[in-house]
């Protein structure tokens, strides 16, 4: 009796559900009348380099905008008629690719660039985001809101580079560190100990970072340069991994920084999953009174994972000098902060899904990096936009599917 | 193992909780702790569980002083607690939310869930509770959660098991199921302290009863040879009417006309589902059920506060199925909401304002855009005479009054009007008994004088003491139109758990 229960109940999709099958419905509509109308517009074939100098994949790009649109055509139709089940995530990953195929084709025809290279660019871009979104996933399953991850990246990038110039690159990312968890502990003392909204603290660490190291930029490292110049870490090669076929370049030539974004993401999923820590975590995000009745600390297990996370962010935030440009810029993150929580809830709050966000919102930025060395007719403010713009659109189309920790954002009373 | 509080003083700002309560428990025996809400039942159980730290005096263990500052320290000395809201991580497994706390666990910390599996197996098949360790929590029924609670509680070794308020949320089946539990727990040497309001349950199962009332201990009673009034007296301080009085009912023209009334949730779940019902001139109309069946969502779409998705309500005769809440008002609806605090006042803002709610756009205090307080100010001394509403002064702060107080403001407000249908959700919930006496005489006399009423609650007894006719809902469905002078407690249970008793064949349906 239950189970035939429950196999009506999967049968039956919420309004909720079916409207939003009917949006994603559209919007491979939408894909397909771009890409037939604007994407078929430049005649030529598009090479992508699949190896560093070697292999050319060439695609005509006329004919590929007709094609995909095709397929967008037929993929909306089948989506708004009975839908994909199962497979609509996988469906809606390859659409996407197959978008940005066809973007690439049109943007490089009659020209060529490196595909690896721009992929190799993605996943270096990711470390800060993955980072950063960990940073969250560790405060917000804990039941707290960490807004001030931009601030803790920014602050960990400008205490790294100086530490790193006047030192060296490991005293560079201790510092930066040790710069995250300062931060982490003043919003863990103002929204856990004295329970100020955790939004508008987090908010005002944000300004604090951008405030300081803007005025410290300018007043310090500008007269200064010794102050801010250091040669950054070189990538990588991991023995027998990197000999893989283009994957082995994408994601094996790389600086520790990426190994150790890796590594963290495989860590984190482990212990919130299978470790008494991360049990009592997701208790004290969820319903931390539950935790607290049965003997948890839920206030000291608050403030370790905010002090992990804000550890997690410095090295983030050392990744900017260290890890790539070497130097600190005012507001060299730009945003990557809250790109990062986006990617939090693009991921469901889970590691890899956050992961996954991370590397869909690098592409994005190293997609226009390379867009902008060819002759688009795109303004170049327009493709400065493109991770913000995806970042808008992703959290817009996930955020009403993915489903917070339900203690996130509210104080623990042990009373 | 004996346990004793000794002299415990809790105070809050502007009350004294519990005030030099002594209290005994011993293994082996059932001690019921009964009080009127807010007479300071949980509090004391808080302070010996470690969550509040007591102002005053202190807690004994076979003799030996024990100072608990945290759960910790009380779940080391053997005390256990069931909480009133049960304390489970819905999206747990069952599992996860027992060993919660005290995880088993291999190298690096990584839990060791299959040890812990077998743990909770073999306290569920110890003491017959019939647990899935792998089901989550939030798909499992209420009286199933309140068993994992107990599992919890058992697996930390406590001696002494408290539960508070145990049976508030348990169908009358449930309740007998729940009782089993506890003589098992008995039997097995375990003492239990059980928190109730409700004074048939103490008679029933415990060994000795504690009065509490007002923060202090009001006198012991014995449960063979105590009966109910004697202890009601004790905890209220005056004889109190547990029964309903009330003349047979004469049911007039019908007022309230529901048909096929079904409610959809945001998530696709049909809350309520094909309801169809009248409710005549001059009758109490009950609806009973287990709470989370539809009745909140009922009547939010009979209040209007929310549209239905398909069907008909008719007051009087006029389709009001679309109308506003304002409209329903003024067509005749009056509404005591389910959760006062949150709907039926506005706590930050004074009596006299609360008092006039529903009517402030009336000529008789407003001149169009201009309230003419005075006159308001007029009217709520009248209804605070009339009504009985302990406060010194109408301009206080609605949030300044007690919980029946409170009630008897928003009473005051629906009732004072012209109306011909009352809608009264829950409309005794935590409120002390003399203001529930009170409320129930309001309610019996406007139905005296020619209005409709529509009672929704969950307290079986009070719904059966005051209803001419009596509904039950079950899962979004009526499926039950009973005569409670004709029907047991214990059948309407059955109803109320979505069976049907052997004697159905007779009844109406």
């Amino acid at each position: 009796m239950n189970q035939v229960n429950q196999v009506a109940e999967s049968l039956v999709l919420s309004a909720e559900q079916k409207k939003r099958a009917r949006n994603v419905g559209f919007a491979y509509l939408g894909l397909a009348v771009i890409t037939m109308l604007v994407f078929s517009r430049r005649p030529g074939d598009a090479g992508f380099r699949l190896t560093e100098g070697g292999a050319l994949l060439t695609l005509p790009a006329q004919q590929i905008a007709w094609i995909f649109g095709l397929v967008f055509v037929g993929l909306g139709s089948a989506q708004l008629w009975r839908g994909f089940g199962k497979i609509s995530n996988i469906v809606l990953a390859l659409a996407t690719a197959m978008f940005v195929m066809s973007f690439l084709s049109w943007a490089t025809a009659g020209e060529s660039f490196s595909l690896v290279g721009m992929l190799q660019d993605t996943v270096a871009r990711s470390v800060p985001i993955t980072l950063g979104a960990l940073g969250g996933i560790l405060c917000e399953r804990s039941g707290v809101i960490n807004i001030a991850i931009e601030g803790m990246l920014l602050a960990g990038a400008f205490t790294g580079a100086v530490g790193a110039s006047l030192t060296n690159l490991w005293f560079g990312t201790v510092i930066a560190v040790l710069t995250g968890v300062l931060l982490a502990w003043i919003l863990g003392v103002f929204s856990i100990k004295y329970r100020v909204d955790q939004v508008i603290v987090g908010f005002a660490i944000n300004f604090f970072a951008l405030g300081i190291t803007s005025f410290l930029s300018f007043r310090v490292l500008v007269p200064n340069p010794d102050y801010n110049s250091l040669v950054p870490v070189m990538p990588i090669s991991v023995p027998l991994l990197s000999k893989i076929p283009f994957i082995g370049q994408i994601f094996f030539v790389q600086t520790i920084f990426v190994y150790f974004s890796f590594a963290a993401v495989a860590l984190l999923t482990w212990s919130m999953y299978r470790t008494r820590w991360g049990l009592r975590t997701r208790a004290a995000g969820e319903y931390p009174k539950a935790a607290g009745t049965l003997g948890v600390d839920v206030i000291k297990l608050r403030y370790r994972n905010l002090l992990i996370a804000g550890a997690v962010a410095g090295i983030g935030g050392a990744w900017w000098p260290i890890g790539t440009v070497g130097r600190f810029d005012q507001n060299i993150t730009g945003g990557r902060g809250f790109i990062a929580l986006a990617a939090v809830i693009f991921g469901r709050w889970h590691p890899v899904g956050a992961f996954s966000g991370a590397l869909v919102f690098a592409l994005a930025e190293a997609v226009r990096l390379k867009i902008g060395n060819f002759d688009t007719g795109i303004p170049s403010e327009f493709l400065l936009m493109a991770p913000y713009f995806v970042t808008l659109v992703v959290v817009a189309g996930f955020v009403g599917v993915s489903r917070a920790p339900k203690a996130a954002g509210q104080p623990y009373d042990e009373q | 193992m004996k346990l004793e509080l000794r002299g415990i003083t809790k105070r809050f700002p502007g009350v004294v909780a519990n005030d030099s309560v002594n209290l005994s428990i011993a293994t082996g025996e059932v001690l019921a702790l009964v009080g009127e809400n807010g007479a300071g039942k949980s509090t004391l159980m808080n302070v010996l569980y470690g969550l509040y730290k007591a102002d005053e005096g202190e807690i004994f263990i076979d003799g030996a002083s024990k100072k608990f500052n945290s759960p910790a320290d009380a779940i080391a000395a053997g005390i256990g607690m069931v909480h009133q809201h049960f304390m489970l991580v819905p999206v747990f497994s069952v599992v996860e939310n027992v060993v919660l706390g005290s995880e088993p666990t291999r190298r690096l910390g990584a839990l060791d869930i299959e040890q812990a599996r077998k743990m909770v197996r073999e306290v569920s098949e110890r003491y017959n509770l019939n647990l899935d360790p792998d089901a989550i929590v939030e798909d499992l029924p209420v009286g199933v959660r309140q068993r994992v609670e107990i599992v919890k509680v058992l697996l930390r070794d406590a001696k002494i098991v408290v539960f508070d308020e145990p049976t508030a949320v348990l169908t009358p089946s449930e309740i007998l199921e729940f009782f089993e539990i506890v003589r098992t727990l008995i039997k097995s040497g375990k003492g239990v302290v059980f928190i109730t309001h409700k004074l048939k349950e103490a008679l029933t199962i415990a060994d000795r009863i504690n009065v509490l009332r007002r923060g202090k201990v009001a006198g012991d009673a014995d449960p063979k040879t105590a009966s109910e009034a004697q202890i009601a007296e004790m905890m209220v301080g005056r004889p109190v009417q547990l029964t309903v009085d009330k003349k047979p009912a004469s049911p007039k023209q019908v007022v309230l006309s529901v048909r096929d009334l079904s409610l959809i949730d945001p998530d696709g779940r049909t809350v309520v589902d094909q309801v169809s019902f009248e409710v005549r001139a001059g009758e109490i109309v009950g609806i009973a059920g287990v709470q989370g069946n539809g009745q909140t969502e009922l009547v939010m779409a009979l209040s209007g506060l929310r549209n239905a998705n398909s069907g008909v309500v008719e007051l009087d005769g006029k389709d009001v199925t679309k109308a506003s809440p304002r409209d329903r008002h003024s067509l005749g609806m009056g509404h005591v909401p389910e959760d006062r605090q949150r709907q039926g006042l506005i706590t930050g803002m004074s009596i006299t304002e609360n008092l006039v709610l529903t009517r402030y756009h009336d000529k008789e205090f407003c001149d169009g855009m201009r309230m003419r307080w005075s006159d308001a100010s007029k009217k709520a001394k009248e209804l605070v005479a009339n009504y009985d509403i302990r406060t010194s002064d109408p301009d206080q702060l609605a949030s300044t009054l007690s919980g029946g107080n409170q009630q008897k403001v928003i009473v005051a407000r629906e009732l004072s009007r012209k109306i011909g249908l009352v809608l009264a959700a829950q409309p005794t919930r935590g409120i002390d008994v003399g203001s529930i006496e009170y409320i129930h005489e309001q309610i019996v006399k406007e139905r005296d004088s020619g209005t409709a009423v529509l009672i929704v609650s969950t307290e079986l007894d009070e719904v059966m003491a005051l209803s001419d006719r009596l509904l039950v809902m079950y899962r979004g469905r009526i499926v039950a139109d009973l005569d409670p002078k004709k029907i047991s407690h214990m059948d309407v249970g059955l109803y109320m758990a979505g069976s049907r008793p052997e004697s159905a064949v007779g009844s109406r349906r």
